[in-house]
């Protein structure tokens, strides 16, 4: 049979001229099928936009979160209502003060708080887990033992315990709900690392001679990033959550700064004097946000999950 | 069997130590005893009363003095603020009311959970699942925090239905906010996971089987997929009950139902550190022994554990 020479010619040419052939990461398939979970991209618009109104909202009013507008006060009910005549966008609290700016802080320090507390679980919890799994052996038993034995101790009770007795601070609690939260992260972070620690290219590391903590960082870490997204994600509303536990109870950040908690506990105890917009907004703002964060992270898990492909 | 429950209960006695040591290095890290008031007392005055409480020895005598008293005698110590009451008082005061609201709403969220999350699962893509799902994922962002406020504002100030806070003695009105707020989102949480799990155990082929063999679907359910269907379940209710019972705090604050948490709280915010340390050791002996009768229950239906 006679070649159409004409045909290889073009062939030959379309190859020639074709660019490399673009590979597709594992990170590339997880952005395209995040991308596709609708939920989880709305979620993200959401988010931004709150994250953005926690930074900049301030520069929209001109109250700040600790002034009292002395016209209103003692008449809340009546004149403090939500309007934008008075600059009282989202009202006044039951002293006096701008609901919006009390927002704006309280949204900047919850989402402050979730999102260090989740970056100390994720640090911790992922060295501690990564060693334990990767050394194995009856050190990995005395580390995981540990973490058992930390695990059924009521943190939240202990967390107040140390906010009460070093003084509350925003400090306080960062270091309070991360000494707490990288236990879940750890064990999830050592069941990674016993499948991952008998792959070849650990072998090869490992008879080349890297040293021990070099194999953990270069090799293993990097192959966990996946897993410990996916949680982070999952941690952040976590830490959310307990802050404003804390805060709600009136044992976290203190006056004049605020949190969702806080602002949560101040509209839940002053409902019967006919404020309600000092409960509507910060619960608004607390709800879905913690809302686009699990759709955040079920998107990632979905995205990121090698399983369910 | 008994091998495990004693290697079990070995690992629950240093948990408590390690607990007890904790909170007593904590207490005594504080800056400024239990004693330091807007008006200074004088030295000697001081060191009478700080002798009164053992408070001048030195620390680890305390701890042993600490501990040996609670194990001999379950003996808590004085409150330090209360001069009138022991700690061990203060807790029989609070304690039956936390457990009367905690076994109710565990008993709610466990049965409504796990109803919800079976039919869901049966009624797979039916209105009926949509909704369970709906109301699962719509619930775990409504913690006890924020359903309480809600359920005042609904009941109480708009419908009148129920009274806004208070105990009475454990009346049913007075029990419904508390129980309600404190069981939803632990109920979506179950609901969740007996959806998820019951699916995947409906999907096997043993379930197949007994469907081919013409089994009445009553009969597959209940005696086939409902036992392994349960063991997610069952792991998840450690966590539940630790934050049911850390829970409490906020639900004795909001409604004033006077249980355990609200002296927790009262007692962090007057620094009366005895009674703090006792309420979170006695939360940590009910957490551990909760704990195990999980893993035993888990032990008992998984026929794959061995001890």
């Amino acid at each position: 049979m006679l070649v159409d020479s004409q045909k290889v010619g073009d062939l030959a040419e379309n190859l020639a001229k074709m660019d490399e052939v673009k590979g597709r990461s594992l990170w590339g398939d997880a952005l395209r099928r995040f991308k596709q979970n609708k939920a989880a991209m709305v979620s993200l618009i959401i988010l931004t936009l709150v994250i953005l109104f926690s930074l900049t909202g301030q520069f929209l009013t001109p109250w700040s979160n600790e002034e009292i507008d002395w016209n209103i006060m003692g008449n809340v009910a009546e004149m403090g209502k939500p309007s934008f005549e008075t600059g009282h966008y989202f009202g006044a609290d039951d002293l006096g003060r701008d609901l919006y700016a009390r927002v704006v802080q309280g949204s900047r320090i919850s989402l402050m708080v979730g999102v260090v507390g989740a970056l100390i679980a994720v640090i911790v919890g992922t060295l501690y887990g990564a060693v334990a799994g990767y050394v194995g052996g009856r050190t990995d038993q005395i580390m995981m033992r540990i973490v058992d034995i930390l695990m059924s101790i009521p943190y939240m009770f202990v967390l107040i315990l140390l906010l009460v007795v070093f003084g509350r601070s925003v400090v306080m609690l960062f270091v309070g709900i991360g000494l707490i939260s990288w236990l879940d992260m750890s064990r999830i972070v050592r069941g990674q690392t016993l499948t991952i620690k008998n792959k070849e290219f650990v072998e090869a590391a490992q008879a080349m001679g890297v040293p021990g903590f070099k194999i953990i960082m270069k090799h293993i870490v990097p192959n966990l990033l996946g897993v410990v997204a996916v949680y982070a994600t999952l941690l952040v509303p976590g830490m959310i959550l307990t802050e404003s536990f804390i805060s709600f109870l009136g044992l976290g950040v203190q006056e004049p700064s605020t949190s969702w908690g806080a602002l949560i506990s101040e509209g839940a105890g002053t409902i019967q004097y006919g404020t309600p917009w000092q409960l509507w907004f910060p619960l608004a703002f607390f709800v879905v946000s913690l809302f686009c964060f699990f759709f955040i992270g079920d998107g990632l898990r979905d995205a990121l999950d090698p399983k369910d492909r | 069997m008994l091998n495990y429950v004693i290697k079990r209960i070995a690992i629950a006695i240093p948990t408590l130590l390690i607990l007890i040591v904790i909170s007593f290095v904590l207490m005594h890290a504080a800056p400024g005893g239990p004693f330091n008031s807007e008006k200074p007392l004088p030295p000697q005055v001081l060191a009478n009363i700080e002798a009164k409480y053992g408070l001048d020895q030195p620390l680890w005598k305390q701890m042993v003095n600490y501990v040996v008293g609670l194990v001999t005698e379950f003996d808590m110590g004085p409150s330090f603020k209360y001069k009138d009451r022991s700690v061990n008082e203060i807790i029989a005061q609070g304690f039956p009311i936390t457990i009367t609201y905690g076994v109710l709403s565990f008993i709610v969220a466990v049965t409504v959970g796990v109803s919800l999350g079976a039919i869901a699962a049966i009624r797979q893509n039916t209105w009926i699942d949509y909704l369970a799902v709906g109301i699962s994922i719509g619930a775990q962002v409504l913690p006890n925090f924020v359903m309480a406020p809600l359920l005042v504002l609904t009941f109480t100030l708009w419908l009148g239905w129920l009274p806004g806070g208070g105990w009475n003695g454990g009346q049913w009105q007075y029990l419904i906010m508390p129980v309600i707020a404190l069981s939803t989102s632990y109920m979506a949480s179950i609901a969740r996971i007996t959806r998820s799990s019951m699916l995947e155990v409906l999907n096997t082929n043993y379930i197949r089987t007994a469907t081919a063999k013409g089994l009445p679907a009553k009969t597959i359910f209940f005696r086939h997929a409902l036992k392994p269907a349960m063991l997610p379940v069952i792991s998840y209710l450690g966590p539940a009950f630790v934050g049911m019972i850390t829970g409490s705090v906020v639900i004795d604050m909001y409604f004033s139902t006077g249980g355990m948490g609200q002296f927790f709280v009262n007692s962090a915010l007057t620094r009366d550190y005895s009674v703090m340390m006792g309420i979170t050791i006695l939360i940590g002996l009910l957490t551990i022994m909760f704990n195990l009768v999980v893993d035993l229950l888990y032990a008992w239906i998984d026929p794959k554990i061995r001890y």
